[in-house]
């Protein structure tokens, strides 16, 4: 399978009064054709910014320090604005996490549909019409007529977040990027999105990166994770190994704090500390201070290595007890 | 929405009537308007004449009622000074106010809406803050003096513009205009330009203020992220947000405009409304001070209606019917 995304050594640094802040530091990754992969990690590792940076949507004082992002074997960094405006929305497109202010207050869904289809393809206002009512339709929006003509305010979060992922289909991108679009729902509406995310994906063969910090919308609906700390990658694997054998102490911690996973009555887990401010970032290993098997040589920023199974991890003492499970 | 109308029109007609017995009442304590009007050599007996025919001897109590009651008829008294009904004195001087004021403002939008917006989007450039700096200017200088100086050059030193009055004018069903005449617009330019300077740097902080808030919002990067252009996301999708804020200053501005052109009429001996007022209030010519300041209520309780009414057209959100309960 060709990649549709490979993200290599990507860097994005902040100008700020305190210095130069890394945001994210040297991630790589590549994403398939059809392939969904979750990105996880803690408020401020990094993983919204890795989706904007890919998108070419870093404002000032962010910019992309380094690396390669290479979208369709075109590599999209460098590139200029024009050329980065006509692949957003028509090959790559990313839908939000807050579905009550991705859409504008004051324009007609219609509106900001069928600009959205105008903006790629030279269509007529009624074809364009026709496809957004279409585009409604499939994402599970009963009477699409009439909703085109709707406000956002008339819609509810769900039904909201629903319109952000049909606009976001209207092209039939390549590649979507999802920043957390399912945390600010209700569960059971969740899980509708999520399933009817999954079969729009395999249907038409979209790669989707998932941004999440639930690790249990990862299980469900990625084929591989990719979990970040501090704006570095820190473990990368098929989603299956990754959840039952974590090898980095970071992602078993994340597991063992999902509350499911703790017996009633014990204390749940969690993992020490806090997550670091980028401004002062520990030495070497970003996560020796909480890590229980920090030793010596972790003052050293350790190296990705592979492992079997097309893993890779970030650190001097993974799990060793592959067997044995987390 | 007709209860709605209701409502404000209620709510209107107080406010008018609150100003103008509160007017009515403090232009009583200002002066006796009989000490203005008689001639200096008059005798005690043709003072009493005067103030007998314009129904000034009468108690305070009587004079208010008696307004009162005419009011309710329509009828609000006619000027001491001029013997003519104050609302047909200040009718006949509205054109000219409202052209001026028209003007002032249209600049005013012209001039400020687009500068506001580079502002905003483009904050850390130069030219914004050139722009900044300048709206402090626009503040602080007080009306009169921009006037006088707008004067000073563009009519002393080179002789382009004339320094006051109105220009030739041309009757519209009616109403004599003086825009559709090159004199006209000549002697408009300037008053215009005055009045407008105060607005547009007010216009530029308030839409460089919004615009930089709504850069910020989560629908402008979708936007960006669907790939539609930068035109597209600035004058559609931000200015249609912007213009919420915008609208409301505007109307009290325009407004505000109408009422108090006083400085500026009266630095370009321009024959508005304002110049009838500051006359009127050297006369001590109760009527048509009275007539001239419920007039105005009036005005800024209609201009305050229409404000509503396009909130609703350009924010989908706000709603003219009554909520229940």
């Amino acid at each position: 399978m060709s990649a549709v995304l490979e993200v290599s050594d990507l860097a994005v640094t902040f100008g700020t009064r305190d210095g130069l802040l890394k945001a994210v530091d040297g991630v790589s990754f590549s994403v398939s054709r059809g392939e969904v992969l979750g990105l996880v990690g803690e408020s401020g590792s990094g993983k919204s910014i890795t989706g904007l940076a890919i998108m070419g949507l870093i404002d000032a004082p962010g910019r992309i320090a380094r690396g390669s992002v290479k979208f369709e074997g075109q590599e999209l960094i460098g590139k200029n604005e024009n050329t980065l405006r006509s692949l957003r929305g028509r090959r790559m497109a990313m839908i939000f996490q807050d579905p009550m202010s991705t859409l504008n207050p004051v324009l007609r869904i219609d509106t900001q549909m069928i600009e959205t289809i105008r903006a790629h393809e030279k269509v007529s206002e009624k074809a364009a019409r026709a496809r957004a009512r279409d585009a409604l339709a499939k994402v599970g929006i009963p009477s699409p007529d009439e909703r085109l003509l709707a406000y956002p305010h008339q819609f509810s979060g769900g039904m909201r977040q629903r319109v952000a992922i049909a606009i976001a289909l209207l092209h039939g991108p390549s590649l979507i990027i999802a920043d957390e679009p399912t945390t600010a729902l209700d569960v059971t509406i969740q899980a509708q999105i999520l399933s009817e995310v999954q079969t729009l994906a395999a249907e038409t063969g979209t790669a989707l990166v998932w941004i999440t910090h639930d690790l249990s919308v990862v299980a469900s609906l990625a084929d591989r994770v990719a979990v970040m700390y501090a704006g570095r990658l820190v473990e990368e694997g098929q989603v299956a190994d990754v959840l039952t054998q974590p090898l980095h102490p970071y992602t078993k911690g994340l597991i063992e704090s999902v509350p499911s996973r703790n017996r009633r009555g014990s204390p749940l887990a969690q993992i020490p500390g806090m997550t670091p401010s980028l401004a002062c970032l520990p030495e070497g290993c970003a996560f020796r201070p909480r890590c229980s098997r920090a030793t010596e040589i972790c003052l050293e920023a350790p190296g990705l290595t592979q492992h079997v199974g097309g893993r890779r991890v970030r650190c001097f003492h993974p799990s060793s007890n592959l067997g044995g499970g987390a | 929405m007709l209860v709605y109308i209701i409502r404000r029109l209620g709510q209107g007609a107080l406010v008018v009537s609150v100003m103008a017995s509160v007017v009515f009442l403090a232009m009583y304590a200002v002066g006796n308007p009989v000490d203005v009007l008689a001639p200096p050599d008059a005798s005690d007996a043709e003072k009493l004449l005067i103030a007998r025919e314009l129904g000034l001897d009468k108690p305070l109590w009587d004079q208010f009622f008696v307004f009162i009651g005419n009011a309710l008829h329509g009828d609000l008294g006619k000027s001491f000074v001029y013997n003519e009904p104050t609302l047909q004195l200040i009718l006949q001087r509205l054109p000219a106010t409202l052209e001026l004021a028209v003007t002032a403002l249209t600049l005013a939008i012209a001039i400020g809406i687009p500068l506001g917006l580079y502002a905003g989007l483009k904050s850390e450039s130069w030219f914004s803050r050139i722009v900044m700096s300048g709206s402090i200017l626009g503040f602080s200088l007080p009306n009169f003096w921009i006037g006088m100086m707008l004067i000073l050059l563009f009519s002393v030193q080179l002789k382009w513009l004339p320094a006051g009055g109105r220009g030739e004018t041309v009757n519209i069903l009616g109403v004599p205009l003086s825009f559709l005449t090159w004199d006209g617009l000549r002697h408009l330019l300037l008053p215009a330009l005055t009045m407008s300077i105060y607005k547009a740097a007010l216009i530029v902080r308030l839409v460089r203020a919004a615009t930089r808030e709504t850069v910020m919002q989560e629908y402008v990067r979708f936007a960006r992220a669907k790939g539609l252009s930068r035109q597209r996301i600035v004058l559609v999708h931000i200015l249609k947000n912007i213009m919420l804020p915008v609208v409301t200053v505007i109307g009290l501005e325009f407004g505000a405009i109408l009422a108090f052109a006083v400085v500026t009429e009266s630095v370009f001996a321009y024959p508005g409304m304002g110049k009838l007022l500051i006359d009127s209030i050297n006369h001590l010519d109760r009527p048509v001070v009275v007539a001239y300041l419920m007039f105005t209520a009036f005005l800024f309780v209609i201009i305050n209606f229409v404000v509503d009414l396009i909130y609703a057209v350009i924010d989908p959100r706000v709603s003219l019917v009554e909520a229940k309960g």
